[in-house]
């Protein structure tokens, strides 16, 4: 067997608080009451709010998670000194968000105001990724008629600075469900934000776009038409805009969970000699930005839930310096498991880890689910990462391995912080990926056990849920 | 504890899921008539 590993890993966020009111929470709730709109409007962030956003600076590299904890909270009100680029990757403007999302649209269906799409050329041609693209497709949507396509049936009016009025998107095919406006532009929005993720991928850790033969996408949209939906390749139609022109491609889905099944496949690729290099891809989830906001408007707070997120990862041959994927330690979450979530830590920590002979005191660090606590607790919803921690210690300690009396240091020793925006699939586990792989190169642990769940029973086809996990090694 | 009682059950995916409370309810002589996990992230 050819041993995988990780060889890359890239993290982005494009800011866009703009597109707030079509996340599917607040789309469902302005419907129902126009007169919410303009507090939704009264509580954006602006573009340097978010990018000095402690967890922000987190998700693209250039912070620790654990170095949230000697922050004085809450985040939002303590500011950090910030940068555009990390690490990882980049937090986009929206301006230039939409410039992408005019990349990214093969169709046609975006049209944007002609001086502002004159702005936003003018922004990408000094992007270290995008300047060398060809950005016609940016000055065509500039010299589409606005006003006609604002005229059309199932238009969608698009703005920035919250209600500055820049553009519109049509839907696909009138009578088609399935690409209806929102749904196309959900479905743009991931693609253009995982393309920008393998964009950073291929221009950093000396992967060439050529070199790239597979790219499995996993992100959260349903692309698809009436006949087939969520027909799917996302994979692909990322990997051509990022200019991966010998690749193919295809997507795995396991709602959140999708990113770490989509890793062991790409990793199981690599090690039967199918493919040398494989690139897992998430783009942004749309629907979900803003899903927390009553919380936030509750409390006078910003809505945080303002950034899409997309995340890029390089599975390679061994390198004998790259994080090593340990295949004989891939945990899944098996159908007569049950759905408590002890028997869920059992299926995917416990057991993988005594298949090689570990216990869960062994492993260095533990990344689960790591949504930002910041959004979820305003809402009700609670501490999500902490909870998981405290879960998993409860389970070392029924399988005494250490006392009861020791799970908070147990949290403070294997866990961190969640710094994850609400973007689901994202959240869960993958976006420690970076940070993964530069501690266990740097020997700063040993072993980091990405551990996540996929909520299934939404779906209402079973009321199981799921998730997988794997380990990585250092060399 | 639970006899005679119909008993909606509501879990949560991060916390106790529905059909582990559903169990509970179950052998403690109650009737399940609706079982829900949200997911609340």
């Amino acid at each position: 067997m050819i041993q995988p590993v990780i060889k890359g890993v890239s993290a982005i966020l494009a800011h866009a608080p703009s597109l707030i009111r079509y996340g599917s929470k607040p789309s469902r709730e302005i419907g129902a009451d126009a007169g919410l709109l303009p507090a939704i409007l009264a509580h954006l962030r602006s573009y340097h709010e978010a990018l000095s956003y402690a967890p922000h600076q987190v998700f693209v590299g250039r912070m620790r998670p654990n170095a949230l904890r000697a922050l004085s909270t809450p985040w939002l009100t303590h500011p950090v000194a910030a940068e555009r680029f990390g690490p990882f990757g980049e937090v986009l403007p929206e301006e230039e968000l939409y410039g992408l999302l005019a990349l990214a649209d093969e169709f046609r269906l975006l049209a944007l105001d002609p001086e502002f799409a004159e702005e936003t050329i003018k922004r990408l041609a000094d992007h270290p990724m995008l300047h060398s693209m060809s950005l016609d497709p940016v000055r065509e949507a500039g010299r589409r008629n606005l006003r006609e396509a604002l005229n059309s049936a199932s238009a969608m009016p698009m703005f920035v600075e919250g209600n500055r009025l820049i553009g519109a998107i049509r839907g696909g095919q009138e009578d088609d469900e399935s690409l209806t406006a929102s749904i196309v532009l959900e479905n743009l929005a991931a693609k253009a934000t995982g393309a920008l993720a393998l964009l950073h991928l291929v221009s950093k850790d000396g992967l060439s776009p050529d070199a790239v033969e597979y790219v499995l996408g996993c992100s959260e949209e349903a692309v698809g038409d009436r006949y087939q939906r969520g027909g799917g390749n996302l994979g692909k139609a990322m990997a051509e805009m990022a200019g991966c022109g010998n690749a193919s491609g295809a997507d795995i889905k396991n709602f959140c969970a999708a990113p770490i099944p989509a890793l062991v496949i790409g990793g199981s690729l690599v090690a039967a000699g199918v493919f040398e290099n494989v690139a897992v891809v998430g783009g942004g989830s749309l629907p979900k930005l803003g899903m927390k906001f009553r919380g936030h408007l509750k409390h006078q707070m910003p809505i945080l839930e303002d950034v899409l997120a997309g995340i890029a990862v390089w599975v390679g041959r061994d390198d004998g310096r790259s994080p090593r994927i340990r295949l004989d330690a891939v945990g899944r979450h098996e159908v007569k498991a049950g759905s408590s979530n002890q028997a869920i830590l059992e299926a995917l920590v416990a057991q993988p880890l005594a298949k090689i002979g570990k216990k869960i005191t062994e492993v260095g660090i533990f990344a689960t689910e790591l949504h930002n606590p910041e959004i979820t607790v305003p809402q009700g919803n609670g501490d999500v990462p902490l909870r998981n921690y405290r879960t998993l210690a409860a389970l070392a300690a029924l399988r005494g391995e250490i006392d009861a009396s020791e799970i908070n240091a147990f949290v403070q020793k294997h866990g961190m912080p969640g710094f994850a925006p609400t973007q689901g699939h994202l959240a869960s586990a993958i976006c420690f990926l970076g940070h993964a792989r530069e501690m266990l190169m740097a020997k700063e642990i040993e072993t980091v056990q990405l551990v996540a769940k996929g909520s299934l029973f939404l779906g209402m086809m079973s009321r199981q849920s799921d998730g997988m996990s794997v380990l990585l090694e250092a060399q | 504890m639970f006899n005679g009682k119909q008993v909606i059950v509501i879990g949560e995916r991060d916390g106790v899921a529905g059909p582990a409370i559903a169990s509970c309810v179950t052998a403690s002589g109650g009737n399940v008539v609706l079982v829900h996990t949200d997911c609340f992230v």
